[in-house]
């Protein structure tokens, strides 16, 4: 062994090892508070963290959700800010980027609750990056808001669920299409991306159908990031010859394949094919070209072409920060209402506090874009259910619209594992999971 | 009957798709033995161009052309691409050549680095670069030969360099101005929209054929005979055969290795520009579309015998046709009274991520029969 | 020890009691968020000892360790979960009701069983690896293509965990935070302070081994499968069994590696088989440099903190540093950071930018192969 090389190396390993280290300590050292003020006791700032894919399969998606939560905070703090002890505070956010990866998800919210202590997370998008996220949440009891319509069967104490459960868009999408559409009565084919929100929500719809008297003649799920979707289509012609319903839970660019395609072997409208798309939005809509999609359905609490002031309004303050292209879309929606409810909360209670804002949540309303919406006891918001039908200019026309808003099932009535059980967390004796 | 006929033409599809695909890789790790793991985003580079002729094409000027712009796109993604791959030989592999895996590492690296460029520099921007690129990579070669070996050769040279910079920032600054969707940086997937005339279907014997499909696989044909024909038929083609039988023997004769190398590496990477366009047909276009095909690929010249076009050929369908006979569920309709066991296994395979599983662990499992793929070259070698 | 002192190695000594000080050190030093970091990463170094071993050592690029990596992970995570199900309806774990699935599939039988987990964790990537292995040393598969293959299996095992809801909960994975050992909870401090500690041993140990295997004749056997494989063949060596159980070693060491990455990350998913995570790797071994084991070590911690910390600065970045660490790394860096001091590089380096006289003569002729593998 070479004297030399070895005293070199040693020394450059030290230094290495001190540096990172120091570099770790630098970055962290003792739990930072989420809130502070300059020596006066003025100009306070509350950070909160945000935390969603930028880079990855899911960029695409959730990048818009980030704009979004960047606005409404933008215009809270332009408003003035939150209201704590007579004390306005400015929100300031941290980002982190989830990077499509479950596990990353997991370990950045970590490091946005021991690290940089914030009170709360707004994040995720899949249904994966969620449940990859819960545990964390729950054995920190800290919080995280997400904003996805998802398959439910789920209540955690530690998450806010601001998207829509299947009864508040599934369901009643399943009944329109067995029902009212142009398909009433015809088989249904399910298609999805594999994974757990199209795999649950499936077994819902499966339910629910034969409930109905229909029948499910097939489905077929596409892995993550595949695009091959010939297979499906041989799939599709065989179990619906003359025509019938497509449910699709394809995720993203998976659609774009598929729209595409469908369309080139003769599965249209005109032909008796209707599609009703849970993942389908005005931005999806404008990716994807209206000229594939005019004439299939998609059902959400949200539609931009909703005619109301409140809904014009977020429109065009999207536009105006965002640029004149840009859409807004129910999961943007969701995402700007969870933003907007976490204040309302924080002044309701007067503190950051998380226990004394989870019990300030509930009950709370807000008036939506979509019209009002209320924190249930089941940490989940009452919505209102919008079926539409994809227009030539890339938007939805409006069919059918619950009078109100629809309160939310956590535990979905129709799935024969969760029937009869209900989630209510402002009752001790209650809880995540108790029979009705 | 028309089931046979179905099933053939599905699976004709699906493999034109991976042919397209894997002719560039073919031609790259096959004659040349370099394992690019960039060639997936050399595809998606392609996909890109597409998208962006797409919208030039949009603009009033060119509107009456809209439903020629996709063979515009064609040879333009095949340059695109082309010239990134000759910047990456000439900048990367060239140091790298005869150490396969360091090239495997270095081209990953790449691949990294193009994804994050289409998210983070828009597309106008890039656009503008390439063409600089082409532009100074091509202008000399116009120049005369006097000007490029005398007195001032420098001076020609850092002038011509300038002036393809000026026109890349013309072009980014007349894109960015002209056409907002590209002005800006994004990481959303884009689409492209055939021409009318490329959408719907055919029917045919009661079968419904894809148009898209149906013009991917006249596009696939055109690239294997052309790609034959200019490797044993053309003076170039033939110089890039006989450099890979023999370098040394090769060079003696005054054929100029160096050279060689860049076109090899300029076609094969041009070609996967040109799949980036049928790809683009089929699905979206985003930073990781590539990343889907790359694998695939490779399973695709390993199977068909590398330095074998015609084995890459055969080895495309052959996945295409396992892939649509096991995903879509056809053997059932076959074979519709399949013993009860059995009937469950193939049923567990029916869809499109299990078809995939089949299919591969079916490759390897050939691989033991046929270590050297489906039509291994002949020859003697130690270390076959 | 003391036989170094005599060798007059005692750089290497201080190295080593400096890098056993940091890491005894490492939790009253670090906040609980980095310590945790700090343990999953010296889990992963375990996987690229592994790496090491077969490819700086026996030149075998895998690109598929991943596969040993989850199913390792897997392991842990199924025992994990089984172990706190106990309460739920039809004792099975609770996923399981989301696909209407109320019986156990079979093979999650014997992880009821800790002893048989800790057996699984690591002899079940072991044998995996070593059938894989022989099925494609056996034909003499081997460079480029033995990757290409190994990156083909990642992907068939990849889509099989992904795709399989009913079995293994799909692309959800499997979370060990809330799940209970000892009576504890696994994500407590506590238990993650005791992962932490059991981590670092186990890294040690690991290194201890893996050092073992390589030195002596069967080490020197697999230097020479690296640079001449067919002139050890000709010599009456079976080059495919050697390959076979430093494959199947690699493959164990993965899956110890993932058990203890899976109850520190507190989730074990099909991502961990995805390509780039793979790839990836590889370039912590490559930048350590190839066949010096501590470097193997060092590479995995640094390139892991460094990514953290450029992803928070900079969330989008961090691809463009990535791919430029891989080619950095390949073209300037062909043996690593290790290799580069070794090599003079810091004297390099200096006469470069002018600060340190040129060498004009080889600077060393008594460097000896033999002695040049050990750190």
């Amino acid at each position: 062994m070479n004297f030399s090389f070895s005293k070199r190396l040693a020394a450059g390993l030290a230094a290495t090892a001190v540096g990172v280290s120091i570099t770790a300590c630098g970055g962290g050292g003792e739990k930072k508070s989420a809130t502070k003020c300059d020596e006066n006791g003025e100009n306070c700032t509350v950070t909160v963290g945000i935390l969603h894919s930028l880079s990855g399969t899911m960029a695409i998606s959730e990048s818009t959700l980030v704009d979004t939560e960047k606005m409404a905070i933008d215009e809270i703090n332009a408003a003035g800010g939150v209201e704590v002890d007579g004390k306005k505070y400015k929100i300031d956010s941290i980002t982190e980027d989830g990077a499509s990866d479950w596990p990353t998800f997991a370990e950045k919210s970590k490091k946005l609750i021991d690290q940089d202590g914030v009170p709360v997370v707004f994040g995720g998008w899949t249904s994966a990056s969620r449940k990859a996220m819960l545990p964390v949440y729950e054995s920190k009891d800290a919080f995280l808001y997400y904003p996805i319509q998802y398959e439910a069967q789920e209540c955690s104490n530690n998450i806010f669920y601001t998207g829509a459960t299947p009864n508040q868009q599934s369901e009643p999408a399943t009944k329109f299409m067995y029902e009212k559409s142009p398909a009433a009565g015809k088989p249904f084919f399910l298609v999805g991306s594999d994974y757990v929100f199209p795999r649950t929500s499936n077994t819902i719809t499966k339910s629910q159908v034969e409930q109905l008297g229909g029948e499910v003649v097939g489905e077929d799920y596409l892995p993550l990031g595949n695009t091959e979707v010939a297979p499906i289509i041989v799939k599709i012609k065989k179990a619906l010859p003359d025509g019938g319903v497509i449910i699709n839970t394809l995720n993203g660019d998976q659609n774009v394949a598929f729209f595409k395609q469908i369309q080139d072997a003769g599965i249209t409208p005109a032909n008796g094919y209707y599609v009703m798309s849970y993942s389908i939005a005005e931005e999806e809509i404008s990716t994807i070209g209206s000229e594939f999609l005019e004439g299939h359905y998609g059902a959400w609490n949200y539609m931009m072409s909703i005619d109301t002031p409140a809904s014009k309004k977020f429109a065009a303050d999207f536009k105006a920060k965002y640029g004149s292209d840009r859409q807004v879309a129910d999961p943007q929606e969701s995402a700007y209402n969870m933003v907007y409810l976490w204040k309302a909360a924080v002044e309701k209670a007067n503190s950051f506090d998380d226990n004394k804002v989870r019990e300030a949540l509930v009950g709370i309303t807000f008036d939506a874009p979509q019209g009002p919406v209320e924190v249930m006891p089941n940490h989940h918001l009452s919505q209102t259910v919008r079926i539409g039908q994809i227009t030539a200019d890339g938007q939805f026309e409006i069919l059918e619209e619950t009078d109100g808003p629809v309160s939310p099932q956590a535990w979905n009535q129709i799935h024969p594992d969760s029937k009869g059980f209900a989630c209510d967390w402002t009752d001790a004796n209650k809880g995540g999971k108790y029979k009705l | 009957m028309q089931l046979l006929f179905e099933s053939l033409f599905n699976g004709v599809a699906i493999g034109s798709v991976l042919l397209m695909a894997a002719l560039g890789l073919a031609i790259v790790f096959g004659l040349m033995g370099v394992i690019n793991l960039a060639h997936g985003e050399l595809i998606m580079l392609g996909a890109y161009t597409t998208y962006v002729v797409q919208l030039i094409f949009k603009l009033p000027a060119l509107q009456p052309l809209y439903n020629a712009y996709v063979l515009v796109a064609i040879p333009l993604a095949f340059i695109v691409s082309g010239v990134v791959g000759i910047l990456l030989e000439r900048t990367v592999i060239r140091r790298l050549y005869g150490n396969p895996l360091e090239t495997l590492l270095a081209t990953w690296g790449v691949s990294l680095i193009l994804q994050q460029f289409v998210r983070s520099v828009p597309l106008a921007q890039a656009a503008g670069v390439i063409l600089a690129l082409v532009m100074g990579f091509g202008l000399p070669l116009l120049l005369p030969d006097q000007l490029l070996t005398g007195p001032r050769a420098r001076l020609v040279r850092a002038g011509s360099w300038a002036v393809s910079a000026l026109g890349g920032v013309l072009l980014a600054g007349g894109l960015a101005s002209q056409i907002s969707q590209i002005a800006r940086a994004t990481s959303r997937n884009v689409d492209v929209t055939a021409p009318k005339w490329m959408r719907g279907g055919i029917e045919w014997m009661d079968i419904t054929f894809p148009v898209p499909r149906l013009v991917i696989i006249v596009m696939t044909i055109i690239a294997v005979v052309g790609v034959i024909w200019f490797l044993n038929r053309s003076v170039w083609g033939m110089r890039i055969r006989s450099v890979t039988q023999n370098r040394s023997m090769s060079d003696c004769l005054g054929i100029p290795t160096d050279t060689v190398d860049v076109l090899t590496f300029g076609i094969g990477s041009g070609l996967a520009g040109v799949a980036g366009v049928a790809v683009s047909l089929l699905g979206s276009v985003g930073p990781n579309v590539g990343t889907s095909y790359i694998v695939g690929c490779f399973m695709v010249v390993v199977l068909g015998g590398v330095g074998n076009l015609l084995g890459t050929v055969i080895a495309s369908f052959a996945i295409g046709l396992c892939t649509d006979l096991i995903g879509a569920g056809r053997l059932l309709t076959i074979w519709p009274d399949m013993p009860a066991p059995l009937e469950q296994v193939v049923s567990f395979f029916a869809t499109t991520s299990m078809a995939q599983v089949m299919v591969f662990t079916l490759i390897v499992v050939l691989l033991q029969f046929r270590p050297a793929g489906l039509f291994p070259q002949k020859g003697r070698m130690v270390e076959a | 020890m003391f036989q170094a002192f005599q060798q007059r190695r005692w750089p290497l000594v201080l190295l080593w009691i400096l890098i056993v000080a940091a890491i005894v050190a490492a939790p009253t030093l670090l906040p609980v968020f980095r310590l945790n970091q700090l343990g999953m990463f010296l889990s992963l170094s375990i996987v690229a000892l592994g790496i090491d071993l077969i490819w700086g050592f026996t030149g075998l690029l895998s690109l598929g360790q991943g596969i040993f990596f989850a199913l390792g992970g897997y392991a842990a995570g199924m025992y994990l979960q089984l172990n706190s199900s106990a309460d739920n309806p039809n004792g099975i774990p609770e996923f399981f009701s989301l696909y209407g699935v109320d019986r156990l599939p079979f093979f999650w039988e014997p992880f009821h069983s800790p002893v048989f987990t800790l057996i699984a964790i690591w002899l079940i990537p072991a044998l995996l690896a070593a059938v894989l292995g022989n099925l494609v040393f056996r034909n003499r598969i081997k460079g480029v293509y033995f990757s290409i293959l190994t990156q083909a299996a990642l992907l068939v095992f990849f889509n099989f965990f992904n795709g399989q809801q009913k079995l293994i909960n799909g692309t959800n994975g499997l979370k060990t935070d809330v799940t209970q050992l000892f009576g504890q909870m696994v994500g407590s401090a506590e238990m993650q302070r005791g992962f932490f500690w059991f981590t670092a041993v186990m890294v040690i140990l690991a290194w201890i081994f893996v050092r073992w295997v390589v030195r002596g004749r069967f080490g020197d056997v697999l230097i020479a499968i690296r640079d001449d494989e067919p002139r050890l063949r000709f010599t009456g060596f079976n080059p495919t069994l050697f390959k076979t159980i430093v494959f199947a070693i690699a493959g164990g060491l993965a899956g110890i590696g993932g058990a203890l990455f899976t109850v520190q990350s507190g989730i074990i998913s099909p991502q961990e088989m995805s390509v780039p995570k793979s790839i990836e790797m590889v370039i912590w071994v490559a930048v350590g440099g190839r066949g010096t084991l501590v470097g193997a070590i060092f590479g995995t911690v640094a390139i892991q903190f460094a990514e953290t910390f450029v992803s928070e600065v900079w969330p989008q970045s961090w691809l463009f540093f990535q791919g430029a660490l891989f080619i950095l790394v390949v073209t300037v860096l062909p043996e690593g950071v290790i290799g580069w001091f070794k090599t003079d590089g810091p004297r390099n380096l200096l006469s470069r930018v002018g600060l340190a006289r040129r060498l004009v003569t080889y600077p060393q002729l008594e460097i000896d192969g033999q002695d040049e593998v050990q750190p």
